[in-house]
């Protein structure tokens, strides 16, 4: 399974070693420079190593940094209902056995999901990114209000951060788990949202109802009146993620375009 | 990102980069006029975009508008079904007016992919005489009980999360098009959750997010689909909804599992390869996960409401 653009052209032209620093016959690279593998190649290479800044963890780019980016949130998501369960809120005696089932679950399947990705990563013989040390001090976990209002923010930012990095994975097959995975989150989503506050599992702050997308995503050609998701760019995601992350693990994920 | 080190970098394999594009796509000039438009911040993706294109071998379109009218008949066949609720009885004021939320959104999705398929989307079909929701008399009470309309309702929007899911790879060499059908996709997903809380805390309930969900999750649903959900609201008769798909035409890579799968990208999920996952429930590892479905076997279930009984195909 090939993890970036470049590992395909090696695959195919093992003779190339560096294909985008030596000059060869323009025909013979446009025909395995196919599609948008080249094309990224190309983006990627106008990006010079000062990109990144110092003590933050890029995801890196191409499919294999699109897995880390996941990776990426379903740690924060994963560490956030792990440190709810042991908060006074869901240990209390004021939580309903609906909510407790409820957060149960998203704990289940959020941990499965940081796993797989870390198992995926490495099966597609790409590194997974370290091991992130979250800062939740924002969030009051004895508190109904603030773990509640927490899990909402995490689990939208989920949905709008899988739909906005969509375009930029190359392989179907990752394409479709990302599919798999984004709709369990949406129907996440929807239920906090409506532990929250009853019939908000959908709302114009979240899909596009009475407002376009204002979102800096690509390809987003959501007008008001449609009901689409407002999907979020990779940069956007991480600027609100960053909230959450502790020094040293804050993201990077500008290689993601 | 430095701009003029792309087109450098270029140049060192391509001399004629220039030539290419001014000739052929001519993009500099759209790109000069996109410049004007253009804040430098986004001006890297607006040339990834350009090269996009530029370089794209993959024929854009090929398909993407069957699979889209394909998407827009499941569509009109949940709008008209939420249009239809006026003669339901038993439901709370708070499912009521979900129920409208709904209807107002699968109604925007009708009007969204009919703007992007322009000239080349299907024709409306006919309010009455095209969609038969009692699926031939299967569901008698389809648009009067107020249970038996969620538990239908349940059974679409499911089957619509997993019609756009199994159709994304088939529209991805377009992005637009890619990036709407994942953002409408997750809102199927939002329905879907939303209606099953209704149906867990039940129709009459003031309180639909507070239901405690039973196994084996027929009457009383979790919002996300545990295991193959015990064949669905209807077991018998939605099974379909929930099982495998058919793999014939399936893009490579991909398999149309049932709900049940707990095999991801070859990676097991199990209380052995998950961290603490000796005790999670069984459930878990395949709830963490939807699957996807082929159009034909969508086009099979949605066929059940169909009139004429091939209306989709």
């Amino acid at each position: 399974m090939s993890t970036t653009p470049n590992s395909d052209l090696l695959v195919q032209e093992p003779q190339i070693e560096q294909p985008l620093y030596t000059p060869i016959k323009r025909r013979s690279f446009f025909m395995y420079a196919g599609a948008t593998a080249g094309a990224t190649a190309l983006v990627l290479a106008g990006c010079s190593k000062s990109d990144s800044s110092p003590g933050t963890v890029n995801v890196g780019s191409g499919d294999a940094g699109v897995l880390n980016y996941a990776y990426a949130l379903e740690q924060l998501e994963a560490a956030f209902y792990t440190q709810l369960r042991t908060g006074s809120y869901y240990t209390g005696s004021t939580i309903t056995a609906a909510e407790k089932s409820i957060l149960d679950d998203l704990y289940y399947h959020e941990v499965i999901h940081r796993d797989f990705f870390r198992a995926a990563i490495s099966a597609a013989g790409a590194t997974p990114i370290k091991a992130l040390t979250p800062n939740f001090s924002a969030i009051d976990f004895s508190s109904r209000t603030s773990v509640l209002g927490a899990a909402k923010a995490f689990e939208d930012l989920g949905v709008a951060a899988y739909n906005g990095a969509g375009q930029y994975i190359t392989s179907p097959t990752y394409l479709y788990i990302a599919g798999k995975i984004v709709s369990v989150e949406a129907r996440h989503a929807a239920i906090i949202r409506d532990l929250n506050a009853d019939n908000t599992f959908v709302g114009n702050d979240i899909i596009t109802l009475t407002s376009g997308s204002n979102s800096s995503v690509a390809t987003n050609n959501s007008p008001a009146n449609s009901s689409l998701e407002r999907s979020m760019s990779p940069s956007e995601v991480v600027a609100i993620a960053n909230n959450y992350l502790a020094d040293g693990s804050k993201l990077d994920a500008s290689s993601l375009r | 990102m430095n701009f003029f080190q792309i087109i450098s970098e270029i140049e060192k394999v391509d001399p004629e980069v220039y030539d290419r594009l001014d000739s052929r796509r001519s993009v500099f000039k759209h790109m000069s006029g996109l410049g004007q438009k253009l804040s430098a911040a986004a001006l890297p993706l607006a040339v990834g975009a350009i090269f996009n294109k530029v370089y794209a071998q993959t024929p854009v379109g090929a398909g993407v508008n069957d699979v889209l009218n394909f998407a827009l008949k499941l569509e009109y066949l949940e709008s008209y079904f939420y249009n239809s609720r006026g003669t339901v009885t038993g439901l709370s004021t708070q499912n009521t007016a979900a129920l409208a939320l709904i209807a107002t959104d699968e109604a925007n999705h009708v009007t969204f992919l009919r703007s992007v398929l322009g000239a080349n989307a299907i024709a409306a079909p006919a309010t009455t005489g095209v969609f038969d929701y009692t699926a031939k008399g299967t569901f008698p009470t389809a648009l009067t009980s107020g249970a038996t309309y969620l538990a239908i309702a349940q059974a679409f929007e499911d089957t619509g999360v997993r019609a756009y899911k199994g159709a994304a790879p088939l529209v991805m060499a377009n992005k637009t098009v890619l990036t709407a059908a994942l953002n409408i996709h997750s809102v199927e997903a939002r329905h879907a959750s939303h209606i099953r809380a209704m149906r867990r805390a039940g129709a009459t309930s003031t309180t639909p997010a507070q239901g405690v969900a039973v196994s084996p999750y027929t009457s009383a649903p979790k919002s996300w689909i545990s295991g193959n959900d015990g064949g669905g609201p209807v077991p018998g008769t939605t099974d379909a909804i929930y099982g495998a798909g058919n793999n014939t035409n399936a893009p490579t890579g991909i398999t149309f599992d049932s709900e049940a799968n707990t095999t991801q990208g070859g990676v097991a999920l199990s209380g052995t390869t998950i961290t603490a996952g000796a005790a999670f429930p069984s459930s878990a590892f395949s709830e963490a996960f939807d699957e996807g479905l082929d159009v034909g076997t969508v086009a099979k279930i949605a066929n059940l409401f169909s009139v004429s009984g091939n209306y989709f195909g």
